[in-house]
């Protein structure tokens, strides 16, 4: 899994990225009340917004850390938004990306990385 | 605003040993929400009972220098300083109860929204107690202390603790520590010996349950915060769910619903309007919301259900189903209790009508929406017979 400053999660899968957000950016988000997710087909460019997430508070953007073409969208958070923050780094994904630029993902930390990232904050 | 400089309650370290989440709000560091979470939080209120600190708000009283003795009369002088300043009834109030009103301008725009009690004894008479919002506090104490002049001291409480205990197990609660405080009718202020204290405890909120609001002096207001917080069915409540509370309750919140461009009729706050003093056009505006009230209107506040799509936040677009700009929201967001975004907005009156379908703009997609009556979710008051 790589990570980005943004505080998304990357997995890739041959030339497939799943993205979601981080259980740290779940945690500073509190409850999550609604989802809008992009839909498939839609071509995304890195640090595109790629998705919107509320809380009860606000609604805040999260964007794209690679580029591509979405390919799916997390239907189960437009019933059970909630899901991101019990498993974000799992069943609460956002959406699924086919890479155009696999090599962005090189620039992306590893998880060691993403926690001593975490620890400046 | 760094938090260095933002002003503290006197709670401010239970609350981060609470493991609250402190933010910047009018000038203070307050905390958010606690590590339950907004969501549980906003129930837990609706379920037992929530404790709110809103010490950063502005509660004070307004005392007669030279009182007569004659309690009629002292509270018919006293009152007669602040009524020129408002739309409430103040001369009219009974001993022992509490009246929201509105701070008005010239124009008959709105100040800020406050409450004013009227003690209960004979003894205490001549004596108003205040509680103004937070953001607006130094700029109304001003005003009411100029109005005052030399017939009557202003004196800010604003150094102790105000502390909100809202919930259908909130007077069981209380009743524990104040068995006084059970008796109290919603919208009715006692003050309450507490050892060699006092306390002044009003049973209202702005949450739409049953509740109280308890000025604490700041040398008990932690041990009188424990206390509350030892019952097991009372959890500490931040600011996020305090909103979406208030939300539900269609209760209008200050610098977002209303401002000094609305007035009380506008803000379908006809309730708070003195019937005497507006015929006898006692009141600043008065012409103005008589031809609103006679039907010279351009709009007014409603609720709102989002009825798909994602919730619409203060600042967006009412249109009508031709796409045609009719107004704006001036707060929205998730409803916990309904499990659906609500909001509060302004329209003009031909689409104030409840059944009313209107569309509202989030991020540039027309949503459907419809006006409903407020309150959201029932208000639960513990009125007396």
């Amino acid at each position: 899994m790589h990570f980005s400053k943004d505080h998304e999660w990357v997995e890739v899968e041959g030339d497939v990225a799943t993205i979601g957000i981080t259980a740290y950016a779940a945690e500073q988000l509190g409850d999550v009340v609604f989802v809008e997710l992009p839909d498939a087909g839609k071509t995304i460019e890195v640090g595109e917004a790629l998705a919107v997430v509320e809380s009860v508070k606000a609604a805040s953007d999260v964007y794209a850390p690679v580029s591509g073409e979405v390919i799916a969208a997390n239907d189960v958070l437009s019933d059970t938004p909630e899901t991101v923050n019990e498993a974000p780094e799992k069943s609460g994904w956002f959406v699924k990306i086919k890479l155009s630029h696999p090599a962005e993902v090189d620039a992306l930390m590893d998880r060691a990385g993403y926690e001593a990232f975490l620890a400046t904050l | 605003m760094s938090e260095e400089t933002l002003k503290t309650t006197v709670l401010s370290d239970a609350h981060r040993a609470l493991g609250g989440r402190m933010v910047a709000f009018a000038g203070y560091a307050m905390p958010v929400q606690y590590p339950r979470g907004i969501l549980k939080e906003h129930q837990w209120t609706r379920d037992q009972a929530g404790l709110f600190d809103v010490s950063h708000m502005g509660p004070a009283w307004l005392e007669l220098t030279a009182p007569s003795g004659d309690p009629s009369a002292d509270h018919a002088a006293v009152a007669a300083l602040v009524e020129p300043l408002i739309c409430g009834d103040i001369a009219g109030l009974k001993p022992g109860r509490l009246r929201y009103t509105l701070l008005l301008n010239d124009e008959g725009g709105v100040l800020d929204d406050l409450m004013i009690g009227r003690p209960l004894d004979d003894s205490d008479q001549g004596r108003l107690y205040i509680v103004v919002n937070a953001g607006t506090k130094d700029a109304d104490f001003a005003l009411l202390a100029e109005a005052a002049g030399h017939r009557a001291r202003l004196s800010r409480a604003d150094d102790g603790a105000l502390i909100a205990l809202q919930g259908p197990a909130a007077a069981d609660v209380l009743a524990a520590i104040a068995p006084e405080t059970a008796s109290l009718g919603f919208m009715t202020f006692r003050r309450i010996a507490y050892g060699d204290q006092a306390l002044a405890v009003s049973r209202s909120g702005y949450t739409g349950e049953d509740g109280f609001e308890i000025l604490v002096p700041a040398k008990v207001a932690l041990e009188v915060w424990n206390r509350l917080m030892s019952d097991e069915r009372v959890a500490p409540i931040g600011l996020g769910a305090r909103d979406s509370l208030r939300l539900e309750a269609g209760l209008p919140l200050y610098g977002h619903d209303i401002d000094e461009s609305v007035s009380p009729v506008e803000a379908a706050l006809d309730f708070a309007i003195s019937k005497r003093r507006l015929k006898a056009g006692a009141m600043r505006g008065a012409a103005r919301m008589r031809a609103e009230q006679a039907g010279d209107l351009s709009r007014v506040r409603v609720g709102l259900r989002i009825l798909e799509g994602a919730p619409a936040r203060e600042g967006a677009e009412l249109t009508d189903e031709t796409g045609a700009a009719i107004g704006v929201i001036t707060s929205g967001g998730f409803a916990p209790s309904l499990g659906a975004p609500i909001a509060m907005g302004f329209v003009p009156p031909a689409f104030s009508a409840r059944g009313t379908r209107l569309k509202v703009t989030v991020r540039n997609r027309a949503q459907a929406a419809e006006v409903v009556d407020t309150p959201f979710v029932p208000h639960r008051y513990h009125r007396n017979p």
